[in-house]
């Protein structure tokens, strides 16, 4: 493909998008530029609200016209200035020439038609393949993603597929028509990691197979990595640096590239030990929900989303539970917090609670708590920051006047790291990394003993990640807190637990010091895992699910 | 985070009795223009209306009388004071007015007329047309000394015209409109209350609780609220009170489906469970994290059944089931409207009242709901 390297297959020139609403006018992109040669990946990466997204939407002009415009710029698409084409035009690259796959495979499948049908329409729609030629391309295609068995999946609906083969679909459906050029919307970012290896290696393939150029966009640098050629940075709207993927890695010029490279969560985890005492420990713990079928709803079988765990955690400690997404870890975190009933037996502080009811449980509150995934679901978008975390001090410490709750909330919302003065604001005026700050202070100002972190970092950019993590550790260090520390992102669970569970199907594969497990993992699933997180290596293991 | 400034705690100030949290929603209230005036001129009319005996009736607000200072609008003065034998005193009669007027003075409401009180005055025979559609010789014809007579002044002529019994329509329509909005109030507020509390009961635990509750909401909405309140019209005689009760048995089911929505898919928020997790009771939280949500909707809800509640009275007025005979209301005006086609100032009186009113109610009711939607954005 080195011959047609002259003339690109895609030239952005100075291309700007600026939406207007309700009189206000911003500006998303500013002046980017960038190319796409035959054959070639290249990556688009920054971090939430950088305008990556945005620019690869404006290809297709897939924006909201008319608040979305362009003031300035051009896409030319084989010498063709796609932002000049006329709706007719466009439909006929859309789908053909360039195509896409976004982020959300759950959403971007139509839960009504058959994983068939779906694939048939852009066949039909502009080659005009109909009937048992539309069915045997449409074989030909799930065969080629690695959808085993594609004959059974053809009247499948995408409510009857996992995460993996849903985006698997959709590359198919991209695939289609043989285009010149795909677009990759974090193709990988909902889906687990031993998944997220295999769909990148599948990309690669395809790639290399079809001669298909690919703008891949990310935040994650480690797919960059693996998979582009060349990369473009992008923050706030502009493009700072481009260069070959080597090169950038090992030399960045930028200080915005340096900040990227370097957010990796660091630090090491507490030093496990053995004199501190034991807050929380369970034995034998069990959530089983019972399938209920028939017409006098018997119960038939149970789903085991916990089945019979083991686990003690010492003052000061982290213990971090990973797993894939359904592995029943947060169901785990909500059965030792006593927020939903489980068998067995769980003590905190020597007490044992797991006969506790709600009521029982209320004066226990302060000193175990939890900090969600999601920042933005967790804190009620309808009270004021200060609100939110006085709340637990007006259950528990109800003897506080107002001032000196308030001070408590301020002294708080220092401690992690905001502005107290920022504490009448509502919690949509906040970024994701400040949020999951106030829900961090919302559990801190109670001065617990045990914390559960339920995926605390997975919704928020990579920098703001390494800045929460040690905020974390920080936090732990100053109050001997207690951490069960639920993740999937293996990174993290290093950089912060010292202890650890490997869990699958609500069951252990494996339990320990985290060093041990990293350095020597024993278990074939934890191994597909590790590889998978650190390297992008899909490894064959019956243990991982396509 | 490089935008995190680590500040000296300052406490913001907070300006009266309003948190910054409500001032935003007042600022938010106050943008929406249509809203915010159609607010200030809804409060004017209603706290004009309030005021019904002061500006029309069919007593002086005050008089002077051999040197008394009377204060007849709130005082009742039997005739006898005056020379008469009523116990209650008519002050519009010839007889008493040139008396007090002989022996000292009296300031009248600007409309002479309660409304109930009949024009012994009318030109010719009711209902007659709002005086300026007539000449000056005919609009005072009624009166013994023609254009004349003392008694043809502003106050006495009738704006609007009168109804059927020769009623003054100007004063019957101001005491229709109170009884109207106050009825409307008393109704949404009242079925608010409970309509909010079984929906909030019936989506927060769920389960058995909420699907006997849903069966008997079926069952007592199907029934027929025009058959009852006939029923229930023909043993006690209707009022006020007796109509509010009969309708809010029925009215408040409207509230339940949006409130039990909503506290059905915010129960399982992530903030409902992080407030569980606080240890914060199931009431707080019900009131604290899930009302707030199910507040838009319900004050989305609200000025629809407010205007829905006014005009079910003015219905069943109109029907002759509504308010006891004599009582204003606009309902009856209508009536009267349909009956008397020749006299159209009846008809558009009620209809003008009517749409002025409800369309109000509607723009306040979208900016209280604007308010209160955080994620509004205002310059």
């Amino acid at each position: 493909m080195s011959e047609q390297v002259t003339e690109p297959l895609l030239s952005v020139r100075d291309l700007s998008v600026a939406f207007h609403q309700g009189g206000n006018t911003s500006l998303a992109v500013d002046r980017v530029s960038f190319d796409i040669r035959r054959g070639e990946v290249v990556a688009l990466v920054g971090e939430s609200g950088s305008g990556k997204s945005v620019s690869a939407n404006s290809i297709l002009k897939l924006l909201p016209y008319p608040s979305a415009s362009h003031p300035s710029g051009e896409i030319l698409f084989n010498g063709k200035d796609l932002l000049k084409a006329s709706d007719a035009e466009l439909r006929h690259v859309r789908g053909n020439d360039i195509t896409m796959i976004f982020q959300e495979p759950m959403t971007s499948l139509n839960p009504l038609h058959s994983i068939e049908r779906q694939i048939a329409e852009i066949l039909d729609l502009h080659q005009g393949i109909t009937g048992p030629a539309a069915r045997t391309r449409v074989l030909e295609l799930l065969n080629q993603v690695g959808i085993r068995e594609p004959e059974k999946r053809l009247s499948a609906y995408p409510h009857e597929l996992s995460g993996g083969q849903r985006q698997r679909v959709m590359i198919a459906m991209a695939l289609a028509n043989r285009p010149e050029l795909l677009i990759a919307d974090e193709p990988t970012t909902a889906l687990d990691v031993t998944v997220q290896a295999q769909i990148l290696a599948l990309l690669k393939t395809l790639k290399d197979e079809h001669g298909m150029s690919m703008l891949f966009i990310t935040h994650d640098l480690g797919i960059v990595r693996k998979i582009a050629d060349r990369v473009c940075v992008m923050t706030k709207g502009k493009i700072v640096e481009t260069g070959p993927t080597a090169e950038i890695f090992s030399n960045p010029q930028h200080a915005y590239t340096k900040h990227l490279l370097a957010a990796e969560p660091k630090g090491k985890p507490p030093t496990s030990d053995l004199s501190k005492p034991v807050v929380m420990e369970a034995q034998d713990v069990k959530v089983w929900f019972p399938i209920k079928a028939g017409f006098l709803r018997r119960v038939v079988d149970h789903v085991k989303a916990v089945d019979g765990i083991d686990l003690s955690l010492r003052a000061g400690q982290t213990l971090g539970v990973v797993g894939e997404s359904g592995s029943g870890k947060t169901t785990l975190g909500l059965a030792l917090t006593r927020m939903i009933s489980s068998k067995g037996r769980i003590a905190f502080v020597g007490q044992d609670i797991a006969d506790y009811t709600f009521k029982d449980m209320r004066p226990l509150r302060n000193r175990m708590q939890i900090v969600f995934q999601d920042p933005f679901g967790s804190l009620s978008p309808r009270m004021a920051v200060s609100d939110i975390i006085g709340e637990g001090l007006k259950v528990h410490e109800s003897a506080l006047s107002d001032k000196e709750r308030d001070a408590r909330v301020a002294a708080a919302l220092e401690e992690v790291g905001l502005d107290a003065a920022t504490r009448w604001r509502y919690p949509h005026e906040f970024s994701g990394g400040q949020r999951q700050r106030i829900a961090i202070a919302r559990a801190m100002v109670l001065k617990p003993q045990f914390v559960m972190l339920d995926e605390p970092t997975s919704a928020l950019d990579m920098s703001v990640q390494a800045q929460v993590v040690d905020l974390l550790r920080d936090l732990q260090t100053k109050h001997a807190l207690a951490y069960l520390f639920i993740s999937h992102d293996l990174k993290v669970v290093r950089a912060l637990a010292n202890d650890m569970i490997v869990m699958r199907l609500g069951k252990v594969v494996e339990q320990g010091p985290s060093e041990q497990i990293f350095t020597a993992p024993r278990d074939d699933y934890t191994k597909a895992l590790m590889a998978a997180a650190f390297d992008m290596e899909a490894v064959a293991v019956p243990a991982v699910r396509q | 985070m490089s935008d995190v400034v680590s500040r000296a705690t300052v406490a913001e100030p907070r300006a009266g009795w309003l948190t910054p949290v409500n001032q935003r929603r007042l600022q938010n209230f106050k943008a929406n223009k249509r809203g915010y005036w159609s607010f200030w001129i809804f409060m004017v009319l209603f706290v004009l209306s309030l005021f019904a005996e002061f500006i029309a009736n069919d007593k002086p607000l005050i008089a002077s009388y051999k040197g008394e200072i009377l204060f007849p609008v709130v005082v009742n003065y039997p005739e006898e004071k005056f020379g008469g034998f009523l116990a209650e005193t008519d002050y519009r009669s010839d007889f008493i007015r040139d008396e007090i007027q002989a022996n000292g003075w009296m300031i009248w409401p600007p409309i002479r007329y309660s409304y109930n009180t009949a024009n012994s005055n009318i030109p010719h025979s009711a209902p007659t047309a709002p005086f300026w559609l007539m000449d000056a010789g005919e609009r005072c014809s009624g009166y013994p000394l023609g254009s004349e007579d003392p008694g043809c002044t502003l106050g006495n002529l009738n704006w609007l015209g009168t109804d059927d019994q020769a009623r003054d329509v100007t004063a019957r329509m101001i005491y229709g409109f109170r009884i109207s909005v106050l009825f409307g109030l008393a109704l949404t507020i009242a079925s608010a209350v409970v309509g909010v509390s079984a929906g909030a009961v019936q989506g927060y635990f769920g389960g058995w609780t909420d699907l006997l509750m849903q069966r008997f909401i079926e069952i007592w909405s199907s029934m027929p609220v025009l058959y009852i309140l006939l029923i229930i019209a023909a043993i006690m005689p209707p009022g006020f009170f007796v109509l509010l009760g009969i309708m809010l048995l029925f009215s408040w089911v409207g509230f339940v489906g949006v409130v039990r929505a909503e506290f059905l898919r915010a129960r399982n928020f992530e903030y409902v469970r992080a407030a569980r997790a606080l240890g914060v009771g199931n009431l707080t939280i019900m009131w604290r994290h899930l009302l707030p949500n199910a507040m838009v909707a319900t004050l989305t809800f609200l000025p629809f059944i407010l205007s829905g509640s006014i005009t079910t009275l003015t219905s069943l007025d109109f029907l002759g089931f509504g308010m006891p005979p004599g009582s204003a209301s606009l309902g009856e005006l209508i009536a009267q409207g349909k009956s008397n086609l020749q006299a159209p100032w009846l008809g558009l009186t009620a209809f003008i009242v009517m749409s002025v009113m409800l369309s109000l109610l509607i723009f306040v009711g979208e900016a209280v709901r604007d308010a209160f939607d955080p994620r509004k954005t205002f310059q």
